[in-house]
């Protein structure tokens, strides 16, 4: 990602090419992700179109570009990626042993592996919750390990449903970010990633508490989708959604939204400590707004990516790049607020207690362009219908 | 800046109102939604098409001067930034930067400054040495691009706003104003449209819609525009040849797909290809997408069968989905309208889970795999049968035979009004799966020269067992063509409708029992005669023969309320499908895709470069650094810290560091 010009580390005393900086970890991390891209392309090239391939090769650059950045990545990774792997192997191609080996059943089977992340990011929930309010570092460490784990699920499931829907029907199988079920796994998966980078960046575990909030609220609604709706449910894709602009549009628009959240449960964060409650533990006025502002701006950043890549879709998809459908609208209802929220503060200079406000109510617009289209407005976008 | 950010603010609560108002309807469901008291005022406002209404337009504009602008304003400033090292900054204005430090150098000023220099560059700065009088200053910058950033990201709003303009209908909209063009609001066929409502094939940009069957060409397309419509004529004409839909095994559609021939009015040149959904197909700068499809008018033939005459003889009908004919029946003049042919019926009878059962529910939430049943009914064909009162009641007929228990049927639904759901009528299939068996013996059910027949040979039997005799043969024989001749003028509703008016409430039921019994007995023996008569052999009447004749009573009884005197039997079809064709020409297109380039890298460069400036001034014994930033925050203050400590390192040992 970019945003390391923003390391609030000491910079390194000679700034030389980052190459130089490189260490054995980064080399070695980089060839793993290198040989896991060679093997998936020798072996499934002839199933990919040449755009899927260059996004294969974008996803790979990009992860390792990501494991410089952050260097936690670089074990999270090959880590929760070999889980998945052996959850595939496990199969052996029959979807049916997902219900009868001990291993998939329990754990690597991807719906097994979605119910340990909900049930770990509830968790984490509440250790964070009594890491802030007893004070203890430890049990802060454990939340923090606890929300690591339920990311590496949310990888774990990703892959492995990617794999179990090629088992249901070689024609059913697509990559696991084309309804609200997948993309809201999606983003809990990148809100806590994005969490945990912070948490790292500023060294303080302390708004874990608010942060895994919003993530448990999504929690909650997968857990309803699945029992109520069966939305779990592994569903072939539409002719409009057999598009490589979706592999791309929906990740870029979900690292929007979980920024968006996350900034969201900062601002919430940041009144609390104006108003003195938890304010001896919580970090200090200025790093909240700090961080809050540097969510806002990956967010901003990536969801103009993403609201183009849509554009650049919709001209394939809908006969143009723009029809102003509920959802187009509401995406840049979204953009224009945000692009406001950032003018003020870079140029006018805002700090404080309105912008916490304003993240706020960003949230809730953002939440509305994400569910409410597409419960209440009609429109050509309601694939991802509740 | 304050109007830019409150015109942000603005146009985004104005996109609101377009999204929670259904845009570009028909403008009666309109007034139906909202009554012609609120319709008038809704309309002038333009608030069925915001995105096109003249204010909302001006707010655009609005959005795109103030930036230019803004631009403009900035432009000079930035170009300068980025050019000039401020190297003739005043001590007086670096001591009295925020970020600054003064330190008593040790060394020699060349030497230091050789140092410092040496230190920026690899900081990555770019620096301009200005020998003064007073010493030496040392001016430093790094990350200009941050400025570049904000011209970028603004001229990025201009070019997508100018392409979105190029491909609005703003041109369209003014022609309509000033009278040239004029929308289009009868119905009437293309040909005759006037040329105040057709645009020539020159018109820059549209986005339009056309819908072929297959086989057929057309080389117009049609804008609809608030109430009516504008006809768009096209540099070439599009065939389709053929439509292509697929189903996964789940039901859900997999693949739709339009084979097409286009042929340039001009050259005569043909290029033919392949649209689908999320591939259009690109013909000299308009591009054609697939947006719908549908029956095309489908060629049916069916078997008139009639539901209450002697005759067990169909007649033949052909017929075209999609068109209306005239029909006569028994005299009475009919008209058929025809509607949707479909060629499959894809119907999910999924298995609902139980809840409340926990281990059930956690079972299900561990398959991906979705337990769907589906099932295909086969062809369908709606129509409605209108009298010469204008009364019509709407049918549905499936062509494919529909299995239940083992035993097959013919299943016909007819309703009387739009809303209501189809009662169906299952009509039993003979041994050899056709009508005929059924059908012949409802003709001998209806004909009164066959009752007293069937009336005997039932006498005969009930005779023969001993069942009855003598003196009460006549009465049975009578009983028994009476409850036929009730039977057949409205079958079972008739008879309950007598027992209703005539029988004491303490007998009827067991008068109904008599009146069933016989009906049972009759139906075999009707069945026999019908098969005599079609000169067929008699057959042995078994479990499943007996529930096909009670499955016959019961059809013909229903044939009472099935409201038309016949039955359409679909034989055969030969489909005709038709495509639905949207297609535009956006030249603004490149232009927008431009400009989002320019945004993405506007913004990255505002938001991950920073620009920083070092001013160092060395003079005998004196050192002073200044550092800015167009960013006051933490990361500031750490750049400065690690250039304060170079500079102490290459100042040498302060007695008394003063600041
Ligand atoms: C895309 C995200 C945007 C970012 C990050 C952004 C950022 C900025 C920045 C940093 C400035 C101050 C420039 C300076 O004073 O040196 C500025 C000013 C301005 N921006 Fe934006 N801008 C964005 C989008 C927009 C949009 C969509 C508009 C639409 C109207 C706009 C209109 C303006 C205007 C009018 C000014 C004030 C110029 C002035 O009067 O000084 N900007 N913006």
């Amino acid at each position: 990602m970019s945003t390391s010009t923003l390391a609030a580390k000491p910079l390194s005393k000679a700034a030389q090419p980052f190459w130089r900086d490189l260490r054995l970890g980064d080399h070695l991390f980089a060839a793993f992700v290198l040989l896991v891209a060679g093997i998936v392309f020798n072996r499934y090239h002839a199933a990919m179109d040449g755009y899927e391939q260059a996004i294969l090769a974008g996803a790979t650059l990009a992860l390792i570009a990501l494991g410089w950045f952050w260097k936690s990545v670089r074990v999270f990774f090959p880590v929760a990626g070999l889980l998945a792997l052996g959850g595939i192997a496990l199969y052996g191609g029959d979807l049916a042993r997902g219900q009868s080996a001990f291993w998939l059943k329990y754990a690597l089977a991807s719906q097994s592996a979605a119910m340990w992340m909900c049930v770990l990011f509830f968790l984490a929930t509440l250790v964070y919750w009594g890491g802030l309010l007893r004070r203890s570092a430890t049990l802060e460490a454990i939340a923090s390990g606890l929300t690591w784990a339920a990311a590496g699920a949310a990888v774990v499931w990703f892959f492995v449903r990617w794999y179990e829907g090629y088992l249901i029907g070689p024609d059913i199988g697509h990559v696991p970010v084309s309804n609200l079920y997948e993309v809201f796994i999606l983003f809990c998966l990148i809100t806590s990633l994005m969490y945990l980078y912070y948490e790292e960046r500023f060294a303080t575990r302390r708004m874990g508490a608010f942060v895994l909030l919003v993530v448990s609220a999504a929690v909650g609604f997968i857990l309803w989708y699945t029992f109520d709706r069966q939305a779990h449910e592994i569903q072939p894709l539409i002719p409009a959604l057999q598009s490589w602009w979706m592999k791309i549009h929906v990740p870029a628009n979900f690292v929007g939204y979980g920024s968006f959240a996350l900034a969201a449960m900062l601002g919430v964060a940041q009144l609390l400590v104006a108003k003195g409650w938890l304010a001896s533990r919580l970090p200090a006025y200025e790093t909240i707004g700090e961080v809050m502002y540097r969510a806002i701006a990956v967010g901003f950043l990536f969801f103009t990516i993403a609201t183009i890549l849509g554009a650049m879709w919709a001209a394939d998809a809908w006969g143009g790049y723009w029809s102003w459908d509920p959802k187009e609208t509401w995406a840049l209802i979204v953009w224009l607020n945000y692009a406001a929220w950032l003018h003020v503060r870079l140029v006018k200079g805002w700090r404080g207690n309105v912008l916490a406000w304003w993240a706020v109510i960003g949230l809730l617009v953002t939440t509305f362009a994400f569910l409410g289209v597409n419960m209440f407005l009609a429109g050509l976008h309601s694939y991802g219908g509740l | 800046m304050r109007f830019a950010i409150s015109l942000l603010v603005i146009v985004a609560v104005a996109a609101i109102i377009g999204t929670v108002l259904q845009q570009n309807q028909p403008y009666p469901d309109y007034v139906f939604e909202f009554g012609d008291f609120w319709f008038q005022p809704f309309q002038w406002l333009g608030l069925f098409d915001v995105y096109h209404a003249s204010w909302f337009l001006l707010m655009l504009a609005f959005l795109v001067v103030s930036t230019s602008v803004c631009i403009y304003r900035h432009l000079p400033g930035i170009l300068r930034d980025i050019r000039s090292y401020r190297e003739h900054a005043s001590l007086k204005s670096l001591r009295a930067m925020a970020h600054h430090q003064e330190l008593t150098l040790q060394t020699a000023p060349a030497a230091a400054l050789e140092q410092v220099q040496l230190w920026l560059q690899q900081r990555g700065y770019r620096y301009k040495l200005h020998a003064r009088e007073d010493g030496q200053l040392l001016a430093a910058k790094k990350g200009s691009m941050q400025r570049l950033g904000y011209l970028l990201a603004h001229s990025a709003i201009v070019v997508i706003c100018l392409g979105g303009l190029l491909d609005g209908n703003l041109p369209l909209k003014l022609q309509t104003e000033l009278g040239i063009k004029q929308v289009e609001l009868r119905n009437v066929p293309q040909s005759q449209i006037p040329p105040q409502s057709r645009l020539s094939e020159g018109n820059l940009s549209f986005r339009g819609n056309i819908n072929l069957a297959e086989g057929t060409a057309a080389d117009v397309i049609f804008l609809n525009a608030g109430r009516g419509y504008f006809v768009q004529e096209l540099p070439f004409s599009i065939r389709l040849k053929q439509f292509h839909i697929e189903h996964y095994s789940t039901g859900q559609p997999k693949l739709f797909a339009s084979d097409i021939e286009v042929m340039d009015r001009a050259t005569g040149k043909v290029t033919a290809g392949t649209v689908k959904v999320n591939h259009p197909l690109i013909v000299n700068g308009i591009a054609i997408y697939q947006s719908s499809f549908g029956d095309g008018g489908s060629h049916l033939q069916f078997a008139v069968w009639d539901w209450h005459g002697k005759s067990a003889k169909p007649v033949e009908l052909k017929a075209t989905s999609q068109t209306t004919q005239s029909f006569d029946w028994q005299g009475a003049p009919l008209t058929l309208e025809f509607g949707d042919f479909r060629p499959f019926n894809i119907e999910n009878i999924g298995a609902e889970p139980q809840p409340g059962d926990m281990a059930k529910l956690l079972q299900d939430a561990r398959q991906v795999k979705a337990q769907k049943n589906v099932k295909n009914l086969g062809p369908s064909i709606q129509f409605k049968v209108r009298d010469g009162q204008g009364q019509a009641r709407e049918y549905l007929n499936y062509l494919a035979p529909f299995e239940s228990e083992g035993r097959y049927y013919l299943m016909s639904g007819v309703r009387s009004e739009v809303a209501a759901p189809f009662a169906f009528v299952r009509i039993p299939l003979d041994e050899d799966f056709k009508v005929d068996g059924f059908m012949q013996l409802r003709a001998v059910l209806s004909d009164p020269n066959a009752w007293p027949v069937v009336a005997r040979r039932m006498a005969d039997k009930a005779e023969h067992d001993g069942a009855i005799s003598g003196p009460f043969r006549k009465e049975f024989e009578q009983s028994v063509g009476w409850v036929l001749q009730r039977y057949s003028e409205g079958g079972f509703a008739a008879l309950e409708r007598f027992l209703g008016d005539r029988v004491p409430e303490d007998k009827r039921q067991a008068v109904a029992q008599t009146y069933i019994k016989l009906l049972q007995g009759a139906v075999i023996d009707a069945w026999d005669l019908s098969r005599e008569r079609a000169g067929e052999a008699p057959l042995a009447v078994d479990e499943k023969r007996y529930r096909f004749l009670m499955d016959s009573l019961v059809a013909v009884s229903a044939s009472f309320d099935y409201g038309s005197g016949f039955y359409l039997q679909p034989q055969s079809f030969q489909e005709v499908k038709s495509s639905g064709f949207q297609l535009t020409r956006s030249p603004g297109k490149d232009l927008v895709y431009l400009g989002s380039v320019l945004l993405v890298l506007g913004i990255f460069c505002m938001f991950y470069i920073r620009e920083n400036r070092i001013w160092v001034w060395v003079a005998e014994g004196r050192l002073l650094m200044a550092l800015s930033s167009n960013r006051r925050d933490a990361l500031t203050e750490t750049e400065f810290d690690t250039h304060r400590l170079a500079m102490a390192g290459i100042a040498g040992p302060q007695e008394d560091s003063q600041t």
